[in-house]
């Protein structure tokens, strides 16, 4: 796996998102109102729904399709729903965030 | 037989209530108030001091009652005399009325200090509604208050008044606050209660003059201190209002001495209420004084009655939103007493009880006051607690291991458990009412039983008593809460924005106790649009509370690509137009181009990063956003009106282009959609709208309410008016008063369901201050609304929106 820098905490508005294009897909990066951050698959598990576009409460997000809410810590669904989306290592070194990714470049390194 | 009553207050109410149910048309009865008004619930005047209630809301007696049982009310009529011979009384007003019984019930006077200035202008009592709209009146200066005393009304007044905005201090001559129902202890808990909501407290404070020319200026105090004030409300007390009765020669002590039947030292006349003296003791809460009610019916109904009046401890509680605390009986020292006091400083918890013979006595709860309908039944019925001793103080809920669950703690109780104070209601009663009667809603029971009718603080406990009776039965929709982040439902939240001035939504969580740090996806928008709507122009708008359609201004599709719908006024386009539009979907590769059912134009299948070089192309020739994905004013559909069509009856057209360029940008509860139709044959569909005109000859007539969605509902007619001005004020200020009250995403035929379409009519068609009231808001808040969002979007706003934070390919991997 490698960390990969994607930018500052504060190019993330607070209980808001930002995506980042991956090579493995849309990854969704979350900023909580207490100034932590995470990144889980841009993907509802229900229907594909983008979850970056969705509003964010305490450590999860409420999809903007069909309003399912996934928590950023377990990447599981909250309440009576079941699924879960894939949840991606993610680090701060001062105001920088890197994300861990397992790309093939690190298979052929 | 002819029933005169003197005074309309509770008691006489209530009497009223047991005799027509008891014999009904017995008694032919004529009521004389000196208030101007029906009978209200003075319990309830603290609430509509502080903005949490209003006058309507604490009606006990409509004027329909009144008519209903044939009552003949005058109001503003104060007697002045009694002539017991001729058996008449006497108003001011000079009307005569012979009685065969008599019932005086004037209640009690403020206390007023003898000291100078007590008559300054600005000097108030704290006693009936006059008072309370002196008080808010007095408030809007936002100066300074001072109240006198700092018993249960003084509190209740300083609270309120500091809810409005008033610069408060309670002078109170007793070292604690409410010295006479709480220990000193719980008085002190009380004061940093009080002050921390900063309302000063000055203890120990014997006011010496009120000092001002024509008005207050200040209160002095003995130790020569001066408070200055442009408001002061004297509650240091109340005594009994027999001044009446001792002129027409009946025995009076401190009130007007009756026996335990109620009656007066003339068996013609009847004496209840705060007026009244029974067993040497005056009464001033509620419970008793409903318990005279009920006495004196049963004597009125049967002169050989052996219904009693008997002296019994009521407990008192502050309704003082965020305090809790509760007070019964006797709790002062003694040798032969023992005590058991539970204290938790860091919750602000204080509790004891006082024992004497191993029976309770007396208690004092405060931060936490659930146990006490249970240390009251205890008391009552003199308990033996020599058992429970060592668990007592935590309460019901430790005893005999029973669960920490208030629903199991409700279900326990005994069937004679007291539930409601005010009106002397037990579990048992409700119960059986719920029973017998098959009530399933709270109105209903307090219909039929009275429980948490009065005060409300036992409102939670009778909704426990119905879930634990009636099981998933019990829908408890009265009090739905907004969303799991809260208790409260939608309309308490409203209003209780507007009474503590809360503006922004971490005050609003901070202050009504949200049990999540930031709320949910459910609360979070709601919030945000009751803030917009009543605080426009100070509330800047919260982006992260708003759905994803309203935060980028178009509508989110089910592939995650979006929607974009340009305002047509009207419905109305030109070449030039229909041409952008075709350039913007070449340019763009727009798969899809759809004409909605708002006659407009909607082009679907847009990426998220093309978003603002869309709207640049639009705005270029001459769009704006049509906020078809807001909630708020969408589309005016039109028909061509007089302009074009053989029927037209004036110019539809031209009054949906006026009415939607007025009222674009404004946010609402939820989408308000409109249509003007020129002639009755209703070419727009305006009978099926949110808001709807349908052009006449004589003018146009006002339709709202409809729908056509989820529920499928023809309009009502709110009216007819002459003038497009005037039908666009009406339209106006309808929508302003649907934004004001209604709950988040309740459109407008669901709202006016709640609230009756006479109301609506009532308040936009006859009432003109109000109708006017209305549209001056709208027009403020619309100053701070019609902004396109498009082409700030355009100008860079929020350009963090539309491309991704980083793009990361292989080779940035590979590092």
């Amino acid at each position: 796996m490698s960390w990969v820098s994607i930018g500052s905490m504060t190019d993330i508005p607070r209980r808001g998102a930002r995506c980042v294009e991956t090579p493995l897909g849309k990854i969704a990066v979350f900023r909580t109102a207490e100034d932590r951050v995470f990144a889980i698959e841009d993907h509802c598990p229900h229907k594909g729904g983008p979850l970056s576009q969705g509003i964010v409460h305490g450590t999860a997000v409420t999809c903007p399709l069909h309003n399912w809410v996934i928590s950023f810590e377990t990447g599981k669904a909250l309440g009576a729903d079941e699924g879960s989306v894939r949840t991606i290592p993610i680090k701060v070194e001062g105001e920088m965030l890197f994300i861990g990714l397992a790309l093939k470049a690190d298979r052929a390194a | 037989m002819k029933l005169v009553i003197i005074g309309n207050g509770m008691a006489p109410g209530r009497m009223l209530e047991h005799l027509f149910e008891s014999a009904p048309g017995r008694y032919d009865v004529t009521i004389f108030n000196a208030e101007p008004r029906v009978n209200y619930d003075r319990i309830m005047l603290s609430p509509v001091l502080s903005g949490e209630k209003n006058y309507e809301q604490i009606i006990i007696h409509g004027d329909g009652w009144y008519i209903k049982n044939g009552i003949t009310l005058y109001k503003g009529h104060k007697i002045v005399a009694i002539d017991r011979n001729a058996k008449t009384v006497t108003s001011d007003h000079g009307v005569v009325e012979p009685y065969d019984k008599l019932v005086i019930a004037t209640g009690s006077m403020p206390f007023i200090l003898p000291v100078p200035g007590n008559t300054l202008a600005g000097v108030l009592s704290y006693r009936d509604l006059d008072d309370v709209n002196a008080m808010l009146l007095a408030a809007q200066s936002r100066a300074k208050a001072v109240v006198i005393g700092g018993g249960l009304l003084g509190l209740e007044a300083a609270a309120g008044l500091e809810a409005q905005g008033m610069d408060v201090t309670v002078l109170h001559l007793m070292p604690t606050l409410m010295e006479r129902q709480l220990d000193p202890a719980a008085g002190y808990l009380l004061q940093r209660a009080i002050e921390d909501r900063g309302i000063k407290v000055i203890c120990k404070a014997n006011t010496k003059a009120i000092i001002g020319d024509k008005k207050v200026e200040g209160v002095e105090l003995a130790d020569g201190r001066i408070i200055p004030a442009t408001l002061v409300v004297m509650a240091a007390g109340i005594k009994p209002n027999a001044g009446l009765a001792k002129e027409a020669g009946l025995v009076t002590s401190r009130g007007i001495v009756v026996d335990n039947g109620m009656h007066t030292s003339d068996p013609d006349i009847y004496a209840l209420g705060e007026c009244a003296e029974v067993g040497g003791h005056v009464y001033g809460l509620v419970a008793p004084l409903y318990e005279m009610a009920r006495v004196a019916a049963a004597h009125l109904v049967d002169e050989a009655s052996t219904a009693a009046f008997v002296h019994y401890d009521t407990p008192t509680k502050l309704k003082v939103t965020g305090i809790e605390l509760f007070s019964l009986g006797d709790f002062a020292d003694g040798v032969d007493r023992h005590e058991i006091v539970l204290r938790d400083a860091s919750a602000g918890i204080y509790k004891r009880v006082v024992l004497k013979d191993n029976r309770i006595i007396g208690t004092v709860l405060y931060g936490e006051t659930a146990d006490g309908a249970w240390f009251n039944d205890l008391k009552k019925k003199q308990v033996d607690i020599t058992d429970m001793r060592d668990t007592l103080i935590f309460g019901q809920a430790y005893q005999g291991g029973a669960p920490l669950d208030p629903m199991a703690a409700v279900a326990a109780l005994p069937d004679d458990a007291e539930i409601c104070g005010c009106n002397g209601v037990c579990k048992g009663k409700i119960v059986g009412a719920i029973q017998e009667k098959n009530l399933t809603s709270l109105d209903d029971v307090r219909a039929h039983t009275k429980a948490s009718a009065s005060c409300g603080s036992c409102t939670g406990l009778v909704e426990q008593l119905m879930s634990v009776t009636l099981g998933d039965a019990y829908n408890p929709a009265a009090v739905q809460p907004m969303c799991g982040c809260s208790t409260l439902g939608h309309d308490d939240v409203r209003r209780l924005i507007k009474a503590k001035g809360l503006k922004n939504i971490y005050a609003v969580m901070q202050e009504l106790e949200w049990t999540t740090s930031c709320g949910c996806a459910k609360c979070r928008p709601a919030l945000n649009y009751y803030l917009i709507c009543d605080w426009p122009g100070e509330y800047a708008d919260d982006y992260q509370s708003r759905f994803i359609n309203e935060r980028v201004h178009a509508n989110i599709q089910k592939n995650g690509t979006y929607s974009v719908v340009p305002r047509m006024w009207g419905g109305v386009t030109s070449a030039k137009e229909l041409r952008a539009i075709a350039d913007v979907v070449d340019k763009f590769n727009i798969p899809t181009v759809k004409v909605t059912g708002g006659q407009r134009i909607d082009m679907l299948g847009v990426k998220k990063e093309d978003l603002p070089a869309v709207w640049a192309d639009l705005g270029n020739a001459g769009f704006v956003s049509g906020h078809a994905y807001a909630k708020g004013l969408r589309t005016v559909k039109t028909c061509v009106g007089t302009d074009w069509c053989r029927f037209g009856t004036q110019d539809s057209t031209g009054l949906g282009i006026r009415i939607e360029q007025f009222m674009w940008g404004s946010w609402t509860p939820a989408k308000v959609k409109m249509a003007v139709s020129g002639c009755p044959r209703n070419c727009a569909e305006a009978t099926c709208k949110d808001v709807g005109v349908i052009c006449v000859d004589s003018g146009y007539e006002i339709h709202f309410a409809g729908a056509a969605g989820l529920d499928i509902k023809g309009t009502e007619v709110l009216g007819l008016v002459k003038t497009e001005d005037e039908a666009l004020e009406v339209i106006v200020a309808l929508v302003q008063m649907y934004r004001e009250q209604a709950r988040y995403l309740e459109r407008i035929y669901k709202w006016a369901k709640r609230v009756t379409i006479e109301e609506v009519r009532r308040q936009i068609l006859d009432d003109l201050d109000r109708r006017h009231g209305y549209y001056e808001r709208f027009v403020h808040s619309q100053k701070f609304a019609q902004v396109d969002p498009w082409s700030e979007r355009v100008s860079g706003l929020h350009k963090h929106e539309f491309k991704p934070m980083a793009t990361i390919g292989v080779a940035d991997a590979a590092e």
